[in-house]
């Protein structure tokens, strides 16, 4: 197996840097992402089909799939950790082939999605789920930017820094839940 | 008869809900420090590392380990003896998560209906299990319920003749499949007999326990054993980056059934393991 190594991100994303990133690697992003879930993605889809513009470009771009807590008084953001992915799986697609390049999340995807990944070389990274308030400190600003009525839902601009992330599925093929877990029984085997 | 005035249940559950999730429990993070310390594999040691520091931030800054801050669960055991005034229960059970999610700064994740799916605002209605007790105390858990790991939970009405081996396969199968999707390291907990719902629910109640209390009766606490051993070889890991520590704890609660069924439930937990108790 290739080392894993450390990338520092900074979207929008071209289909080169995607390349470069292969599952198992670690990244550190830093610059803007955006926020949506369940119901932004289900909204932004019927733009599409409207053949309407997304009410945000997603040209290069990577969404967070995250809803966080409120923000306590005095901070810009409450705790803010990756939801399931495969929620998301029926719209992501429609999504990659409008110019997204990353997704962050936790848990599996499917084969549809995966397949878009590979088509239009986009990635997958996964976060940590439920370290939702170390990663709310990579948090530097924070501006809801559509589908406010969809409180924890909405649509939002993150200026991160340093936000920890792991290639899931790269735009190779490569699945790190299959293959981490391969390599590690291998090794204990071997041990 | 002992008076308990329903000001002071709605108290309570706001209380329980604030405390439930920002501090998680010295039996949960002392077992994840152990597994942390044991596990062989890189980037499994940097996951349970990370998800130590977050839940000692989390304690310290009074904010949410984990922003799904979960269906609210309560369980009340009401002593017969026990006269409320003021009130009705369930009423000040709702009313005290109201407030402990609003005041506490938690995410309100309850929508009205199935289908038209609008958020209700402040986290009601909580889901109450009520049990009537002997005695003059009122004891009150609340465990919120995060929806990742909820999702990644079954019952499964097993043919009688599946025995044990048929149980031991079902959970083991059931914690491959559902992989990362649950934020391992999980805990599983586990209900066998009963009927249909009981077992989901004794599945749920098993969560209540603390990381090591094993079940009374020898043969389960050995099953508890087995099975978690088992569960850890499958090699998922923490967050299914590959590892050894895929489960901190398995918990197996029984209840008699009919001649006819073997009810099986798996209710999958996250590593935010969230349940505070209060006795009034
Ligand atoms: S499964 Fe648990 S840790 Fe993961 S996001 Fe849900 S509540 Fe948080």
């Amino acid at each position: 197996m290739k080392k894993a190594v450390q990338h520092i991100i900074t979207p929008p994303l071209t289909e080169e840097s995607c390349m470069r990133l292969m599952a198992g690697d670690s990244v550190l992003i830093r610059g803007s992402i955006y926020t949506a879930r369940d119901a932004a993605h289900q909204r932004m889809v019927q733009c599409l089909e409207r053949g309407e513009p997304l009410p945000v470009s997603l040209d290069g771009q990577i969404i967070y799939y995250a809803g966080p807590s409120p923000a306590k008084p005095g901070h810009i953001v409450g705790s803010i950790g990756p939801t399931t992915a495969g929620r998301m799986d029926a719209y992501a697609p429609a999504l990659i082939e409008a110019g997204l390049k990353g997704m962050i999340g936790k848990g599996s995807r499917s084969g549809t999605v995966t397949d878009a990944m590979r088509k239009h070389h986009a990635v997958y990274l996964g976060a940590i789920g439920g370290a939702a308030v170390l990663l709310a400190k990579c948090i530097l600003e924070v501006q809801i930017e559509a589908y406010e009525d969809l409180g924890p839902e909405a649509v939002r601009r993150l200026v991160v820094h340093d936000f920890p992330a792991v290639v899931i599925n790269d735009c190779h093929g490569n699945d790190l839940y299959r293959s981490g877990r391969k390599n590690h029984l291998r090794s204990i085997r071997h041990a | 008869m002992k008076q308990i005035h329903v000001r002071d249940i709605s108290g309570a559950v706001k209380n329980l809900c604030i405390e439930a999730n920002t501090c998680l429990g010295e039996d949960v993070l002392n077992r994840l420090r152990e597994c942390r310390d044991r596990e062989s594999s890189a980037i499994g040691r940097q996951v349970l590392s990370q998800i130590v520091r977050n839940a000692d931030m989390a304690r310290d800054e009074a904010m949410p380990m984990c922003q799904d801050t979960g269906v609210a669960v309560v369980f009340v055991e009401l002593g017969q003896e026990v006269h409320i005034q003021g009130g009705n229960l369930t009423d000040a059970i709702q009313e005290g998560v109201s407030e402990g999610y609003r005041q506490g700064y938690l995410r309100k994740s309850m929508v009205r209906d199935p289908f038209d799916r609008v958020n209700t605002g402040d986290n009601t209605p909580a889901v109450i299990h009520l049990e009537t007790v002997p005695g003059d105390l009122l004891r009150l858990t609340v465990a919120p319920k995060g929806g990742g790991s909820e999702n990644m939970s079954t019952v499964v009405m097993l043919p009688p003749s599946a025995g044990l081996d048929g149980v031991r396969e079902f959970v083991l199968n059931w914690v491959e499949r559902a992989g990362a999707n649950p934020c391992p390291p999980v805990i599983v907990g586990v209900g066998i007999g009963g009927n249909f719902e009981h077992c989901a629910y004794l599945a749920k109640k098993s969560l209540l326990r603390d990381i090591g209390d094993r079940h009374p009766d020898p043969f389960y606490a050995a099953l508890e054993i087995q099975l978690l051993e088992a569960v850890n070889t499958l090699g998922i890991g923490p967050q299914g980056f590959g590892g050894d520590c895929t489960a901190l704890e398995v918990f197996i609660e029984t209840a008699p059934c009919h001649i006819a069924s073997l009810p099986v439930a798996v209710n999958l937990q996250c590593h935010a393991a969230r349940h505070r108790q209060a006795v009034l």
